[in-house]
């Protein structure tokens, strides 16, 4: 065992929620950890802490992640969005507002995790059939709602999405 | 007060103006946005962190605890063991209580089980904290293991606590054993019953320990003042409970703890009890003060809090040609964990629950085993139990080719019936549950392939009423606050705001519900039980009717008049027989005027529990090749009296399915023969996920209950208690083999199917 | 005057009977005369001069806050359960 059980800190610059953040972290310290601690953005929970629940999901550079399992380090220059900085300045995303109007939320524990587990799936499919949700979904432990209407509210928001876009489109 | 609810009924049914809509929750918008405070985004300065140590074993005496080389390592500030909790001295079974409470807290002589506390740090990382606790040496003498129920319950079983003694409601053992207690239901003559019977099924049944699975660890942030004041933020059903733990622990009074409920990221009955909480406080007192934070991981979450008992269960049932039950015989075996406890009382009156039963016994045992002290879980000890009975009913009809729901319409209990604990039934709305079944498509809808099958199970949960406590402020723009006990799980914040506004006639928006810290209101039961809808709705109710009555004083004191002048209807109050008339919002506006500011409060003991009664059917398809079971469809019809808000009623149905499906198919502890627990984490103990579940539909019949204002029942709980049994008769019905044991895992079908075969 | 129902495991001390007549303006009046009539019932029941606390009471349909102090009617009727909370 270390008899000193610091770690030597490591600056980190990333992006984060849109802003520029710099931090000093131990390496040992995961995304998870920073973001919580260190940052105040609590919106990301911590449930198991090993992958296997996705309350900690993140999207990094676009991608989605657990942040449990990524060190802090390694979003040296990457862009982080947590569901602190999903709903632009105004009002709520999509998402948000179906999971409020659809009734999925009911501990709210896996919410947030959910929001951008479903985000990261509509940023790559605007138009997932309900199999299609189930499967990126199923990252995500919800013990509350049986996932029915967290289903609906993700399909319900993808397709005011695709309204909202149909709607972008036309305009001259 | 003590409520009487009998001339509360309202017998036709009543138009409401808030009630059975469904408004968007008040606390979403926090939640949805990552801005809701869960406990452990609870942030104070100068925070430590703590961390737990846990032993190795399942059972062995404590010889020594080594602390120093933990105490000097940089960053340390505390460490605890059980010598640092005080003795308690009570005498008798309640004095055992709160002993079991305190080495369940941290192990005094011995540790009972595989991730039992036997020491606690507190460092100024969550790092440093777990190294500490790696310096901690701890030397065990290894003892044998009582796992299993049969096996603790046996002449030559180790002995877990050397105390114990066989309970039969106050008739003691005078040897010791692993069987805390013995309790019985009896009535009518079971030989004779069993004599008439034309067809007589028995059978054994195992089920494993499964947990409440919440997604949030438990988690505690503590400080204790020089002072002797305790402040504890923590996730918690029962705030209330905890407080009451905690002085328990702690010896101290509970004038100086105040518990301050974060949001709850899921109980189901698993955060009713304390586990953290008293020792973050210890923690904070030996580091002088300084706020500590902890958090469990998931593994200690599996491992050390409870979970719901395994249980060997043995079930007769005798019927006449017709299909009528003459005699029902049953004794459930309960893992109770490392000490007393399980929830027979759940499970007993559940197994025969649904039926009218003249000639019955239940007997119940409650054992103490190396697993951890078992806690509740959603009708706690019922879906257990109800998998063995609701099989062998199953098979009865199969055994005489009668409809299922025939059957239950032909047994099920009705008004006036007696439970199995002798207790009459009030008003109940199974039968129409079980009709609405029965005229369900899916009752009647083509299987569409082979390897399928269609199974019913039907269930009785009495739910719980109890205490609660409310107060109301009215605001000059009139809007309300809403300040309750109970911790809102699930929406009740809003279920009960409903019911005031309701109640006063007023928009749901004018009131700004908040769950109380125990220093905020009196004593408030916790949100367990079915009760908060039910109980605290009741006390709402009454605010909201105390409310009434001071404001007309108050519009008498505007006109002029006596009170019994003013009449109240629809959120206005007039003046009897005149013109002048004050909406609620504009009465409120002239508070003023009239002297003071105006609050009220209630306090009751609700009584009247109104019993839910469940049917479900369920579609299965039984891979031949693996026994996998792939469920198609799933319909959930149960009676859940007046529903206030229908989108969280059928929330509380969706998810209690899907918890149930967890427990029929994949979930349960696996320990080695040493008593190590091999799947403590969610890779290896699966939760359902959304590929698991199927859409589940929810039926809701209103058969309002005559013992409370708006006809409440209590809904959170039965859902769970089907769906083992529901599967189990559809697996049955696709294969046709029985199983007897939870889960029903692929390998248990395919070895169940390759056995009948051979 | 009130029935009580006795709980399966004291029907020992009652006889065999499930249900006793006794009388009493409370409960804690009717198990004192049943303990006249039953010695040992009390014992069984009652822990210094409370009810057990694993032990809740029904009175004609209810769960009784007041316990033994539950005052009765003539036709009341009286179980004993298991006390019970939920998950
Ligand atoms: S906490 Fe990261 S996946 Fe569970
Ligand atoms: S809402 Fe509670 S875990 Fe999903």
């Amino acid at each position: 065992m270390n008899s000193k059980p610091y770690a030597k800190k490591v600056q980190v610059q990333a992006q984060i929620n849109g802003e520029p953040v710099e931090f000093l972290c131990e390496p040992r310290q995961t995304l998870l950890e920073v973001l919580r601690e260190s940052l105040g953005l609590t919106g990301a929970k911590e449930g198991c802490s090993n992958g296997n629940c996705g309350a900690c999901s993140v999207l990094l550079d676009g991608v989605l992640v657990n942040a449990c399992l990524v060190l802090a380090v390694e979003i040296q220059d990457k862009r982080v969005l947590t569901i602190e900085g999903l709903a632009p300045r105004e009002g709520l995303h999509p998402l948000q507002e179906e999971f409020l109007r659809q009734g999925a939320v009911q501990c709210g524990f896996c919410t947030p995790g959910m929001i951008l587990s479903a985000k990261a799936l509509l940023d790559h499919n605007p138009h997932p059939g309900e199999s299609e949700i189930r499967r990126w979904l199923a990252g995500n432990l919800c013990r509350c709602t049986g996932y029915e209407k967290i289903v609906r509210a993700v399909q319900a928001a993808a397709e005011r999405l695709s309204q909202q876009e149909a709607a972008v489109e036309v305009k001259p | 007060m003590s409520a009487d609810p009998q001339d509360s009924v309202q017998e036709a049914a009543p138009a409401y103006r808030v009630i059975g809509t469904r408004p968007i929750r008040q606390d979403g918008l926090d939640k949805v946005t990552g801005r809701a405070v869960f406990g452990a985004d609870v942030r104070l300065p100068e925070t430590l962190y703590g961390a737990v140590l846990r032993s190795p074993h399942a059972h062995a005496r404590l010889l020594s605890i080594d602390t120093r080389q933990a105490e000097a390592l940089p960053g340390v500030k505390a460490v605890v063991t059980a010598a640092d909790l005080p003795a308690i001295t009570l005498e008798g079974d309640w004095g055992d209580n709160l002993r079991y409470q305190s080495q369940n807290t941290l192990a005094a002589d011995k540790v009972l089980y595989y991730g039992h506390a036997v020491a606690a740090v507190a460092a100024v990382s969550p790092h440093i904290a777990s190294e500490a606790l790696r310096s901690i040496q701890v030397v065990y003498d290894p003892l044998p293991a009582a796992l299993d129920v049969r096996q603790a319950m046996r002449e030559d079983a180790p002995i877990l606590l050397d105390t114990l003694r066989t309970d039969s409601l106050g008739q003691r053992g005078n040897q010791p054993t692993n069987v805390a207690s013995h309790a019985r239901f009896e009535r009518g003559d079971l030989e004779q019953g069993f004599a008439q019977a034309a067809l007589v099924v028995e059978r054994e049944f195992e089920t494993a320990t499964v947990h409440p699975g919440y997604i949030e660890p438990q988690n505690a942030s503590a400080i204790y003042q020089s002072n002797g004041q305790v402040t504890i933020w923590c996730s918690t059903q029962a705030a209330f409970g905890i407080r009451d733990d905690v002085a328990n622990v702690l010896q101290i009074p509970v004038g100086q703890i105040c518990v301050i409920p974060t949001e709850i990221g899921g109980g189901f009955g698993g955060k009713n009890s304390a586990y953290l909480e008293p020792l973050a406080a210890l923690l904070s007192k030996k580091s002088g003060g300084r706020p500590v934070k902890m958090a469990m991981n998931y593994s200690e979450v599996l491992a050390a809090t409870g979970p719901t008992s395994a249980s060997y269960i043995h079930v007769k049932v005798g019927v006449d040609r017709d299909g009528l039950i003459t005699a029902a015989q049953a004794t459930l075996v309960y893992a109770a964990g490392a000490y007393p406890g399980s929830p027979l009382w759940g499970g007993m009156p559940a197994i025969f629950g649904a039926y009218r039963v003249d000639n019955l016994r239940v007997d119940g045992y409650d054992v103490v085993v190396n697993r951890p002290r078992s806690g509740s879980l959603r009708a706690p000890g019922a879906a257990n139990a109800v998998f063995a009975s609701e099989t062998v009913m199953d098979e009865i009809c199969e055994k005489l080719g009668m409809d299922v729901l025939e059957f239950r319409r032909l047994n099920g209990v009705r008004q006036g019936d007696r439970r199995s604990d002798g207790v009459p039934l009030p008003r109940i709305g199974f039968h129409e549950a079980l009709q609405a079944a029965r005229q369900h498509p899916h009752y009647t809808a083509p299987l569409g392939g082979p390897h399928r099958g269609r199974g019913v199970a039907c269930a009785y949960w009495g739910n719980h009423g109890g205490k609660s406590s409310a107060t109301a402020s009215v605001h000059a723009d009139g809007s309300v606050s809403l300040l309750e006990g109970s911790v809102d799980v699930s929406g009740t914040r809003t279920s009960l705001a409903m019911q005031l506004a309701e109640t006063l006639g007023i928009p749901l928006e004018a009131i700004h519900p908040r769950v109380a810290d125990t220093n905020a209101v009196a004593y408030t039961e916790g949100s367990y039980g079915s009760r908060t809808t039910f109980a605290t709705g009741w006390v709402v109710y009454e605010l909201g009717q105390k409310l009434i009555a001071l404001l007309s004083e108050r519009a008498a004191i505007l006109w002029e008049t006596s009170p019994d002048q003013v009449q109240f209807a629809e959120g206005v109050f007039s003046h009897k027989g005149g013109e002048k008339r004050l909406a609620f919002k504009e009465l409120a506006a002239r508070l003023d005027e009239t002297g003071s500011p105006l609050m009220a409060s209630v306090s009751l003991a609700a009584g009247g529990a109104g019993p839910a009664f469940a049917v479900h059917l369920v579609d299965v398809e039984v891979d031949p090749e693996t026994g996998k079971v792939q469920i198609l469809r799933y319909t959930a019809v149960q009676d859940a009296g007046q529903a206030i808000h229908p989108g969280l009623v059928e929330g509380q149905i969706q998810g209690g399915v899907a918890q149930g499906i967890g427990w029929a198919l994949h979930e349960g502890y696996v320990y080695d023969e040493a008593g190590r627990l091999l799947n403590a984490n969610l890779l290896d103990y699966r939760l359902p996920t959304c590929l698991d579940v199927p859409a589940i539909e929810p039926v809701i019949v209103e058969m309002p209950n005559p013992r409370h204002p708006y006809g409440v029942r209590g809904v959170g709980e039965i859902p769970i208690i089907p769906p083992p049994a529901a599967i189990a008769n559809a697996i049955a019905r696709a294969v046709g083999v029985r199983l007897t044991q939870l889960p029903m895992s692929p390998g248990r079908v395919l070895a169940a199917r390759l056995a009948r075969d051979a | 005057m009130p029935v009580i129902w006795i709980p399966a495991l004291l029907r020992d001390l009652t006889g065999g009977a499930e249900q006793v007549r006794t009388p009493g303006g409370t409960l804690r009046q009717a198990l004192d005369a049943l303990e006249a009539r039953h010695p040992g019932l009390h014992a069984r029941l009652i822990t210094g001069d409370q009810l057990r606390p694993d032990v809740a009471v029904v009175v004609d349909g209810l769960v009784s806050p007041l316990r033994v102090r539950q005052p009765l009617n003539e036709d009341s009727e009286v179980h004993f359960i298991s006390a019970s909370s939920g998950g």
